[in-house]
């Protein structure tokens, strides 16, 4: 049986139907991102500290300039298909899968960077003050507020906050990835080798020191479980991996088959990526508008 | 809406993000000093004139293709 309107516009839509499916689909996708970029916003204006430049700026914009590059191939492959050469259609095509798999791997890098990057609470102010002292000198426990009054941004606003809350920031000895105080208990792990990150204007590290796990309140790696801020970080961009993955794989198989499509059925073939790039593109978009919320704003 | 059309929405998006980011990195810079704020803002301002270019470029090429 052969599917009808794969090539000529239905009369009635006016559009040929997978292109009027392919639009009901991003129709709900909106709905999807919408859903989580709206509980962003709703979790970041109802929190009293929000951290601010947890993220590197340089690798956020380096994929972004990937996924706008491969929205530009994915366009030249199917204007290629339009010209009717297949030839040039596949030289872009693998470009964009290219782009698609560097933006992953650069993103899977930035998620192992997180994941062993630590914060550590301490049981009470007095230990706290130990530690911070230990790890950055007498001017300790100054270096760390400031650091702290830096992430969350609080010189420029009146926000109050628990002196509690200041962590101490950086670094395990042989950077475990995503552990945390029980799991190291559990191990019967009694302390921890720590490096902390270097004080604000410099990039030194400071010297390593040993934190007792007795002292300590609560240990967590940049995971979801950190904070809403991460909570809802790994959600959208993860969310967001997976569309890219998912796009890849489909215009994968379209460059990898375009001999036989284009000589059964190049009309159709051509209407095919039309529609992956269609997929494509709001993928991309969605990369745009999240690269200012999450990593600049 | 072709994908014709969407790349012009989506061009559109990117030279807007550009101009913005440009500023926003510039505008750090004063404050910072830091080299790679000036250089992500003068990259950021140099890509979102080349997309506008390319958008003239692309939608001369593709004038015969519709935008349904």
């Amino acid at each position: 049986m052969e599917i009808p309107y794969t090539v000529k516009p239905r009369p009635d839509t006016g559009l040929y139907n997978a292109k009027l499916g392919i639009w009901l689909f991003l129709a709900s996708e909106v709905m999807l991102f919408g859903g989580l970029f709206s509980s962003y916003i709703l979790l970041r204006v109802g929190a009293d500290l929000w951290p601010h430049g947890m993220l590197s700026i340089p690798i956020g914009t380096f994929n972004t300039f990937v996924l706008i590059a491969s929205s530009v191939t994915v366009v030249m492959a199917w204007a290629n298909l339009k010209l009717g050469n297949p030839g040039k259609f596949k030289f872009y095509m693998a470009i964009t899968i290219l782009c698609a798999l560097g933006f992953l791997s650069v993103k899977s890098y930035e998620y192992y960077v997180k994941f062993t990057h630590y914060d550590v609470w301490f049981k009470d102010d007095a230990t706290a003050e130990k530690y911070f002292k230990a790890a950055y000198g007498e001017k300790g426990p100054e270096e760390v507020r400031e650091l702290f009054v830096d992430r969350f941004h609080l010189h420029n606003t009146n926000a109050k906050y628990d002196p509690a809350q200041i962590q101490l920031v950086g670094h395990i000895a042989g950077n475990p990835l995503c552990t945390n105080l029980k799991k190291l208990l559990a191990a019967k792990q009694e302390t921890i080798k720590f490096t902390a990150d270097p004080p604000k204007g410099s990039h030194e590290h400071p010297h390593e020191i040993e934190v007792k796990l007795s002292d300590v309140q609560r240990l967590s790696a940049y995971v979801p479980a950190h904070s809403t801020f991460f909570a809802i970080y790994f959600t959208i961009t993860a969310l967001h991996g997976l569309h890219v993955l998912g796009g890849a794989l489909v215009l994968a198989y379209f460059l990898f088959t375009v001999d036989k499509w284009w000589k059964k059925a190049p009309e159709q073939f051509t209407n095919r990526i039309e529609v992956g790039g269609l997929f494509w593109h709001f993928v991309d978009l969605v990369w745009i508008f999240l690269f200012p919320i999450i990593y600049l704003l | 809406m072709s994908l014709k059309a969407f790349h012009v929405v989506f061009v559109t998006a990117s030279v807007l993000l550009s101009a913005w980011f440009s500023w926003y990195e510039l505008s750090r810079y004063t404050d910072t000093k830091a080299a790679m704020d000036m250089w992500l803002g003068i990259g950021s301002g140099v890509a979102g004139v080349t997309l506008v270019a390319y958008g003239i470029y692309f939608l001369k090429k593709l004038k015969n293709i519709s935008y349904l």
